[in-house]
């Protein structure tokens, strides 16, 4: 039986350089293969639909955790752009968006154009939600809003519609073609869930430019980056490989997985 | 000792033993699988969680962050000192100078402001989107294989066999700590008490409950489990949670590799590779089990 006798200097070199080996590796050998498009990249995205499957036949139509008036304990934490730069906003904030509309358009039989007050005369939902950021951090706000559900319903969406598309008025990037606006889209389970409001407003007061005014959704089974602010217009389509990068949202385009309720 | 027995029997009293008795079929093909889709799996988790830590480096006890309060336990950051920019890790408040790695690192002359620095994380330049396709996708492997892993044991009996602790092992376990320390080896069939711990509270553990913290985590589980997040402390006690229990993984896997190295790498391997592995020859009423490596 071969038998050798390693001595503990020996052991603890060896064993130290073995796992810093290890750990040094990490660097920046997968960097080229994980690009958006790349194939294995790709391949890795495809866990997404899966958690979005899964999580679709668990949560049903369950509601997110609601909160107490007591840990309402900070103000919302504005994220994003807080003051979008754009002439239109501007013009539309100065005359307190009495001129500003929601056009619902797209796969829907009655597109319409509603008003602030009309879609603040209709039904609302109050719903005190923790608002959860890609980045990870909470932030537990009351959210007072129209329910995304009876705007769809007014609207009447046609059987081919699948995805809800949130198209803003704030600038959040600009590339060769121009500026970019910010959107994102969920589907219409998420867009019929009671929770989905559209709100306009925030611990009881009117919305706040930094956190969306006038209207911005509240998609409470999802990540931030799911609720578009300086909402315009709601369109209903069947597919989302036409708009902007072709990925369903600004995030989106730019490598953030499209289900975000995870 | 059972198979030794009936082969001596079958051959015959006087046939010697053949030559390598001591090598035998330690760890079955559901074992090894596992094993390295775990070992795998983990290695993309760390890199691409500490790549998503650092997206927000601050770890929170409560149901939110807070901002206007102070509730964090934990945070990894940069400032201006008067000898320029320092990286800081600061544990309940107590603040440690960490540059160069955690908080402010990078090559000579392009440090930049990243808690964990770029050759530990995945990528290694700044993605978040990147980091959670990478960590989400991974999960699954680890979670199935978790599932696979534990109805393989409970069917081919590695679980009862090797892995729930006995009345012996108790007994065993002071003898077994003072072998440890003076890395002191014995090479059988089972498991000693320290391993089964340490494999037992990984499984049993620290795999479990960084699934669920992880679960607590998403908003969509947290409609489907509101309790979870409840009987944790809050999302963001949950997140501080799964933080932890990377540090343990962490820790547990580098006491892991320096056993391995001090028991013996190379049969080690074999057998997390091939399934066999050698164990000490019978010490005929000695009562110093050889020591080997």
């Amino acid at each position: 039986m071969a038998k050798f006798v390693v001595s503990r200097r020996k052991f603890l070199t060896s064993a130290s350089l073995g796992v810093s080996g290890i750990m040094l590796s990490g660097c920046d050998a997968f960097d080229s293969q994980l690009r958006v498009g790349d194939g294995l990249r790709s391949f890795l995205e495809g866990a997404n639909g899966l958690t979005w499957r899964a999580q679709r036949l668990l949560a049903g139509d369950a509601l997110a955790p609601e909160f107490t008036e007591a840990d309402i304990r900070q103000p919302q934490r504005p994220n994003g752009v807080t003051a979008p730069d754009d002439d239109v906003y501007k013009g539309l904030l100065a005359n307190n968006f009495a001129d500003w509309r929601l056009e619902v358009s797209g796969l829907v039989e009655k597109p319409l154009s509603l008003t602030r007050d009309q879609l603040m005369n209709m039904p609302s939902r109050t719903q005190i939600t923790r608002h959860d950021c890609v980045e990870g951090w909470s932030c537990i706000a009351k959210w007072t809003g129209t329910p995304l559900s009876l705007v769809l319903d007014q609207a009447v969406v046609k059987p081919q519609a699948r995805y809800v598309m949130f198209h803003c008025l704030d600038t959040i990037d600009r590339s060769l073609s121009g500026d970019i606006k910010y959107y994102s889209s969920i589907d219409l389970i998420d867009a019929r869930h009671p929770q989905t409001i559209l709100a306009y407003g925030l611990n009881g007061k009117p919305l706040p430019v930094e956190n969306g005014a006038p209207l911005r959704v509240r998609v409470e089974r999802q990540i931030g980056y799911k609720m578009p602010k300086y909402l315009r217009k709601i369109e209903l389509v069947d597919d989302f490989a036409t708009i902007g990068g072709g990925r369903g949202g600004y995030w989106e385009d730019n490598g953030y997985d499209w289900y975000g309720g995870i | 000792m059972e198979s030794v027995a009936r082969s001596q029997s079958t051959v015959g009293p006087d046939t010697a033993l053949p030559k390598d008795a001591t090598l035998i079929y330690r760890q079955s093909r559901w074992t090894r699988l596992t094993h390295w889709l775990w070992a795998i799996s983990l290695f993309f988790m760390l890199l691409s969680g500490l790549q998503i830590f650092n997206a927000r480096p601050q770890l929170y006890i409560g149901k939110e962050s807070g901002f206007a309060y102070n509730n964090t336990v934990f945070a990894i950051g940069a400032e201006n000192t008067a000898n320029g920019p320092r990286g800081y890790t600061e544990i309940f408040g107590k603040r440690f100078d960490t540059t160069g790695v955690l908080g402010w690192s990078g090559p000579a002359g392009q440090e930049t402001s990243r808690a964990f620095p770029s050759w530990a994380t995945i990528p290694s330049y700044y993605d978040l989107g990147t980091a959670r396709v990478v960590h989400f996708f991974f999960a699954w492997i680890l979670t199935t294989t978790l599932v696979v892993w534990l109805v393989a044991s409970l069917i081919n009996g590695h679980l009862r066999r090797d892995l729930v602790p006995r009345i012996d092992d108790l007994r065993r376990l002071p003898r077994d700590i003072i072998d440890h320390a003076r890395l002191k080896f014995h090479h059988s069939r089972e498991y000693n008490t320290l391993q089964k711990m340490a494999y037992g509270g990984v499984m049993f553990v620290l795999l479990p409950l960084m699934i669920i913290t992880g679960l607590a985590m998403s908003p969509s589980m947290n409609a489907v489990l509101p309790f979870l997040n409840d009987l944790l402390g809050g999302r963001q006690t949950a997140r501080t949670i799964h933080f932890v229990v990377m540090l343990l993984l962490v820790a547990f896997f580098i006491v892991h590799m320096l056993m391995i190295f001090a028991a013996g790498p190379i049969n080690e391997l074999r057998s997390i590779i091939t399934g066999w592995y050698r164990t000490d020859p019978p010490t005929h009423g000695s009562k110093t089990p050889e020591r080997s490596a």
